[in-house]
């Protein structure tokens, strides 16, 4: 398994050199002034120079990006103009936020998704699977702005019954010491039920966006691969053997069926991250989402380089989890690799 | 524990009373939502974008600050002809005129406890006018140009001489630029290369004003407490503030309407006209001095060199539906006038323009351009709310005369970009001076200086003449002349069509009290109180 891991690692570092390279590119490459922007409105030109000079930007292109390229390698990404604060403490703020948000909605999905896609396919044309269509459609077809938008109007604006829509905490509220930055997480190591509560109660709108969003693919695919394996052979033949219906479709069926369920996972959750975005805006969710946007807005290169190139490593590493997960559920997948 | 229970317990967590999570008593809090937050506490810091003016406002004091007058309408502004102290006891001209010298007050303490003294306010001046970029611009506006000017002349003591006679350099030294920060607390964080202690003050407090920053996240919130220690004012009657950054406006709105915000100035004109009228909430409403919103037109370039094309989209232009539909009737009419209705030299007499289709045909035939042209018409799209519908009905109107019109809508970034390079043939914009100046507005924008928001580079000896000379004069006859002499000129030679002066909206709930208006279009949390 360590050899795997090792290997994939390996073989990604290219992709990511890529990455750095077209990001280093593609942000030079915007029709912005970051220095006239930063300059501030009465700026004369002589101050958008001094200006330009020190973030220097006045310098070459490849002596830029060998300056680039020195800072990555102390671990410096840069300094952010748009909130004033050097990125890679940004982005060590706000990645817990949108990590905890998006997996909350992704369990979100699968507690709903996975038993409606078994469900859907054991009993086709049923009403579980009318149920399973509808729903898998109304979820691709609602764009995830309008999902968080309605639901912020129905639920906080109608009803009254969730929490306003202001981030990860009421702005009443204190927030955990800062242990691992997932307020989950914290509030727990910090033993503080009602801490738990608040910070449950300010994810569950945007987790169930999110979640809404994410479960149409899992339940289709879900129901898709069910539906295979409960007409191939060796269930037939479990069937057959009088083998009772539950150790059929849980350690049968459903084991089989996760593989394609897995990569449809793991597709999802990247998706998600960058989903994320709009739900950030919506809730107020202080995500690194919303944060690359503004940046991107102003031509603000530091902070849009390390979002993607975080990015790009969150999903070497996803790949590579799914990877390992592949091999736990079938072992021929281990031997292949 | 097993699963059923675990399942009870957070629910049972999920139904507890939200009063756990609110430890702090919410009458002396107030919550403010605003759609950008501050990039800095320092205003002299390099980028430090607007909502860093409100908290450098708050967290220091200046020497000087503004009176405050009651409107007809019952709300409160501030005066612009009232100087008060602040910091500063007294102050007291020189004979000539030539200086003045401020008494400071002796129980002043910064949030550290050192006392207040000259050398401090020193240090600040030295600092504004050295470190460049916009504070060192904004004095200049003053006429406060270099260090040699400011003088400790005891502990409690500070003098500034004068450059020139400049009636500008007494309100210069009030606006929230010379801010007096705790010297010996920044010069401990001030090293060889940074000698001003840009860095560490941008995010930390050396300040000694009404309230403390107590927490700052970036791009989330910010929050002050109050210093009980102050003594340039009674103390306020808010303990605590906190600004949380909300990007929705939507949200913004059902935050006020829900009660769970107290106050906002980011809203779209569309809901502010509609919450107004639901009466749930107070909408105050001040037109922004010294301010519009105008198309522009670059008159180095063909075809709008031609002053009779200028003059024939003046009246082509539709100020009632773009006041109507585009701001929804939050600020007031100006039909091409470019003196904002409370500034001086206010007089809507004086501009000639009104949607007059036929009268602007006939201009178009007698630049030679009957048929009219091609062109593109600019705008930024952070103010799109505003601008897009404005920019729709300017492309309507106009296509009535034979001007072709393409619309771009442009990014933050690059907007600055297009504003520097002058290059835009029709855009819409506004600008909006802090000294309620005629000529302070007109030097920015109508100056041949050129400076970036005169981005239709208009230039004209004769315009330069009469605004330098206004800036200087100091008796009210000639002045008034001058000011009624530069006005008739812009709107004879058009450069740009003043369309309307847009208003500062405030939205906060009913028992908030003791909101006033600011030049500088921030809040003042140290007048505001919660019933």
């Amino acid at each position: 398994m360590g050899k795997l891991i090792g290997r994939r690692l390996l073989a990604a570092a290219p992709g990511l050199a890529g990455v750095i390279v077209v990001t280093f590119l593609l942000t030079r490459a915007l029709p912005g002034d970051p220095a006239a922007f930063f300059a501030g409105p009465a700026a004369s030109q002589q101050a958008i120079e001094e200006i330009r000079r020190s973030l220097g930007l006045d310098k070459s292109l490849p002596v830029q990006f060998g300056l680039y390229l020195r800072d990555l390698g102390r671990g410096d990404l840069g300094k952010s103009l748009t909130t004033g604060q050097p990125v890679r403490s940004d982005l060590l703020s706000r990645l817990p936020a949108s990590l905890e948000l998006t997996a909350c909605g992704l369990l979100m999905a699968l507690a709903v998704a996975l038993p409606l896609g078994v469900l859907a396919a054991t009993r086709p044309g049923s009403w579980v699977d009318h149920l399973c269509r509808m729903l898998t459609t109304a979820g691709v077809s609602l764009p995830i702005f309008f999902t968080g938008l309605l639901l912020v109007y129905v639920f906080y604006f109608i009803l009254g019954w969730a929490p306003a829509p202001l981030g990860r905490l009421d702005a009443f509220a204190s927030a955990p010491r800062d242990a691992t930055g997932f307020y989950l997480v914290d509030a727990l190591l910090a033993r503080d039920p009602g801490l738990l509560a608040a910070v449950l109660r300010q994810l569950a709108l945007p987790a169930l966006t999110l979640g809404l969003f994410a479960m149409a693919p899992i339940a289709r695919m879900t129901r898709a691969a069910m539906l295979g394996v409960l007409s191939s052979d060796f269930v037939r033949t479990a069937r057959a053997s009088g083998l009772d219906r539950r150790t059929i479709l849980i350690t049968y069926a459903f084991r089989n069926a996760m593989l394609p369920v897995l990569t449809t996972l793991g597709m999802v959750f990247s998706f998600l991250l960058g989903a994320n975005v709009l739900v950030e805006k919506v809730f107020a969710w202080p995500g690194i989402g919303s944060y690359a946007l503004e940046a991107l807005i102003v031509s603000d290169y530091a902070p849009v380089q390390g979002f993607i190139l975080t990015m790009a490593s969150l999903y070497v590493l996803l790949n590579l989890s799914i990877d390992v997960l592949y091999g736990m559920i079938d072992p021929r997948a281990r031997i292949e690799a | 524990m097993n699963w059923t229970r675990m399942v009870w317990l957070l629910i049972a967590l999920l139904l507890m009373p939200l009063s756990e999570a609110r430890p702090q008593s919410r009458s002396e809090t107030l919550l403010v939502v605003v759609e950008l937050g501050p990039n800095s506490m320092d205003i002299h810091g390099v980028g430090a974008n607007r909502p860093s003016y409100q908290a450098s406002w708050n967290l220091y004091d200046r020497l000087m600050t503004y009176g405050v007058k009651t409107l007809p309408d019952g709300t409160r502004m501030y005066d612009y002809s009232v100087l008060k102290p602040e910091l500063a006891e007294s102050w007291q001209m020189a004979p000539d005129g030539l200086a003045v010298t401020f008494k400071l007050r002796k129980d002043a303490k910064f949030h550290d406890g050192t006392a207040v003294t000259a050398k401090d306010v020193k240090w600040s001046f030295d600092r504004a006018v050295t470190v460049g970029g916009f504070p060192t611009f904004q004095m200049k506006a003053g006429s406060l140009e270099k260090a040699e000017q400011f003088t400790v002349v005891d502990d409690y003591t500070f003098r500034v001489t004068f450059l020139r006679k400049d009636k500008l350099t007494m309100p210069d030294i009030a606006v929230p630029v010379p801010v007096i920060i705790n010297s010996e607390l920044a010069k401990k964080h001030a090293t060889a290369a940074d000698p001003w202690a840009m860095e560490w003050i941008k995010n930390n407090d050396a300040g000694g004003g009404a309230y403390k920053l107590d927490s700052w996240k970036p791009g989330q919130e910010s929050v002050f407490v109050r210093y009980d220690e102050w003594k340039s004012g009674p103390l306020p009657k808010l303990k605590k503030v906190i600004v949380r950054e909300v990007p929705s406006a939507g949200n913004r709105r059902a935050l006020l309407e829900r009660g769970d915000a107290d106050i906002s100035f980011d809203l779209p004109p569309k809901d502010f006209a509609e919450i107004a009228a639901a009466g749930k909430l107070e909408v105050v409403a001040h037109p922004v001095e010294n301010a519009h919103a105008y198309v522009g037109m670059n008159v180095k370039n063909p075809p709008f060199n031609n002053v009779k094309v200028r003059q024939a989209v003046a009246y082509a232009i539709p100020y009632e539906k773009i006041f109507t539909t585009a701001t929804f009737g939050r600020g007031a009419q100006l039909m091409g006038n470019p003196i904002a209705t409370n500034t001086a030299g206010y007089d809507a007499k004086l501009s000639p323009y009104k949607t007059d289709i036929a009268k602007a045909k006939a201009l178009m035939a007698e630049a030679g351009v009957p048929n009219g042209f091609e062109t593109q018409l600019f705008f930024d799209q952070g103010f799109a709310t505003i601008n897009e519908p404005a920019a729709v009905l300017v492309q309507e109107s106009l296509a009535q005369i034979g001007i072709k019109t393409t619309i771009n809508k442009v990014p933050g970034a690059n907007w600055r970009g297009l504003m520097l390079k002058k290059e835009m043939p029709l855009y819409v914009n506004a600008f909006g001076g802090w000294l309620n100046y005629p000529e302070y507005f007109f030097f920015w924008n109508y100056h041949g200086q050129n400076a970036v928001f005169n981005t239709m580079s208009y230039q004209n000896p004769e315009m330069d003449k009469l605004i330098d000379a206004a800036r200087f004069e100091s008796d009210p006859k000639k002045y008034a002349d001058l000011v009624r002499q530069f006005t008739r000129l812009a709107i004879l030679e058009v450069p740009r069509v003043p369309l309307y002066q847009p208003n500062l909206d405030v939205a906060m709930q009913k028992g908030i009290t003791g909101y006033q208006y600011w030049f500088h279009r921030q809040l003042d949390f140290r007048t505001l109180a919660k019933n």
